[in-house]
């Protein structure tokens, strides 16, 4: 049976991590690719590398990163941030990302996707979304979650299937930061309307709220940054009670 | 020991190139014929869509060359599915060294299946030291159905055919160059192999 995956999330700047993270055994604790193998040994089922830096250099430190980690890491790793034609995604897959994840570009062209799903296949192209519910209504943000737009989340989502996007990473902007769980509601009605599989984000703040999206959020995959870099919670153990709660994971 | 990938313009190459130097071993990437023909092992790798990479092999002729090898071959994920009679895919007609069809998941499930899925009933030299039920990473749409070339299968969904051989050819659904240490295992166990062996 296919588990459900456990997946940190690295955010980059100039070729380092930003937020800090809590690794007393890490020798350099800005460097993505020693967090990386570490995460890699500790049971991570992938690793996501959000790409936060906005200068012309970006492109080659980011590709020159990713090389890096490609060469140590061996579970399968997604880059994102700022990505917005072919060419970056080549560039990107070229020196050994397994997949890339687009956003305010896929909002801004959305035949990018289609174009990206037919130049290297669905199953590398993730679309991520950072939506915030609205007075009742669940409506997509840009920019990290800074800008609204008026698309309906479980439209756009519906749409981003059929252009032929191999998996969603969805961002409840309401829960992201708060520590108090996921956005289950609306992650069981993406789940049961689209056939590709979800990635959860946003409001990890202790196991019981992953055994959750799993189960009542229907989530095929969990994200999440800080609990895992300051050590809030282990992986490992993580998996165990995941398990425990009768979630199938990879131990 | 002269490994060779087989570079086609299909899909991540570079992460199998690592993971053949983490154990220890380079490899070079090539469409060479010659190049092709005097390797020691071959890792033939394929990721996107079906129809479009045969049509690469063919523009290449790497689809005559491939059959006549006599090395072992190591067909990845698209690679695998590449080597088999028929791809449903984009209707195309496969390279026909293993003898099964590849069809696509069941429209109730999740496609592709992206994550870690067990492979059981291994039955090859390719799993030495791994173990029934071991976790691999997965990320397909379409699926190599159950034959007697089957060296381990999967469940999603249905039983499937995770690993295939025949003489000195092999297939893996996986990516052994993602699945962590017992991936790397697998893919050891293939660059030690010396000479073609049947299925016990």
């Amino acid at each position: 049976m296919l588990t459900k995956r456990i997946i940190p999330c690295l955010d980059i700047k100039d070729g380092r991590t930003v937020k800090g993270v809590n690794f007393i055994d890490l020798r350099d604790a800005g460097d993505p690719v020693e967090l990386a193998e570490i995460y890699a040994r500790s049971g991570a089922d992938e690793l996501v590398f959000l790409d936060i830096s906005a200068t012309e250099e970006k492109r080659k430190t980011l590709a020159n990163l990713v090389r890096r980690v490609a060469e140590k890491v061996n579970i399968p790793f997604t880059v994102g941030g700022g990505i917005s034609s072919v060419e970056d995604v080549d560039i990107l897959l070229k020196n050994g990302a397994d997949k890339v994840s687009i956003n305010s570009s896929a909002v801004k062209n959305p035949d990018l996707i289609n174009e990206l799903a037919a130049k290297f296949g669905s199953q590398c192209i993730t679309v991520a979304i950072d939506a915030k519910q609205v007075n009742g209504e669940w409506l997509v943000h840009l920019v990290g979650g800074k800008v609204p737009t008026d698309i309906n989340l479980f439209q756009w989502a519906k749409e981003v299937e059929e252009r032929g996007a191999g998996e969603i990473l969805f961002t409840s902007m309401n829960n992201d930061g708060t520590k108090e769980g996921f956005a289950n509601e609306a992650l069981a009605v993406l789940s049961s309307e689209l056939n590709i599989p979800i990635i959860a984000s946003g409001g990890a703040g202790n196991m019981q709220h992953f055994c959750d999206t799993f189960i009542e959020g229907k989530a095929d995959a969990a994200l999440a940054a800080s609990v895992f870099h300051f050590k809030e919670i282990e992986i490992r153990d993580l998996k165990e009670e995941l398990r425990r709660n009768g979630v199938e994971v990879r131990l | 020991m002269k490994i060779v990938i087989i570079d086609y313009g299909a899909g991540n190459i570079q992460s199998i190139k690592f993971a053949i130097k983490r154990l220890g071993y380079e490899a070079i990437l090539s469409s060479d014929t010659e190049e092709i023909k005097s390797a020691d092992k071959l890792i033939f790798p394929g990721v996107g869509e079906a129809s479009s990479a045969m049509k690469m092999l063919k523009s290449t002729g790497l689809d005559k060359v491939i059959p006549t090898l006599k090395q072992p071959v190591l067909g990845i994920c698209l690679g695998m599915q590449l080597m088999c009679t028929y791809c449903e895919e984009g209707d195309t007609d496969g390279l026909g060294i293993f003898h099964a069809d590849v069809v696509k998941f069941d429209n109730q499930l999740k496609v592709p299946q992206i994550g870690w899925n067990k492979i059981y009933d291994l039955k090859s030299d390719l799993f030495t030291g791994i173990s029934e039920g071991e976790f691999v990473y997965l990320v397909h749409s379409f699926y190599v159905k159950e034959c007697a070339e089957t060296i381990a299968s999967t469940e999603y969904g249905v039983e499937y055919t995770s690993a295939i051989q025949k003489d000195n050819f092999y297939g893996v659904q996986f990516h052994p160059e993602k699945s962590s240490d017992a991936g790397e295992r697998i893919l050891e166990n293939f660059l030690k192999v010396t000479q073609p062996n049947t299925i016990k």
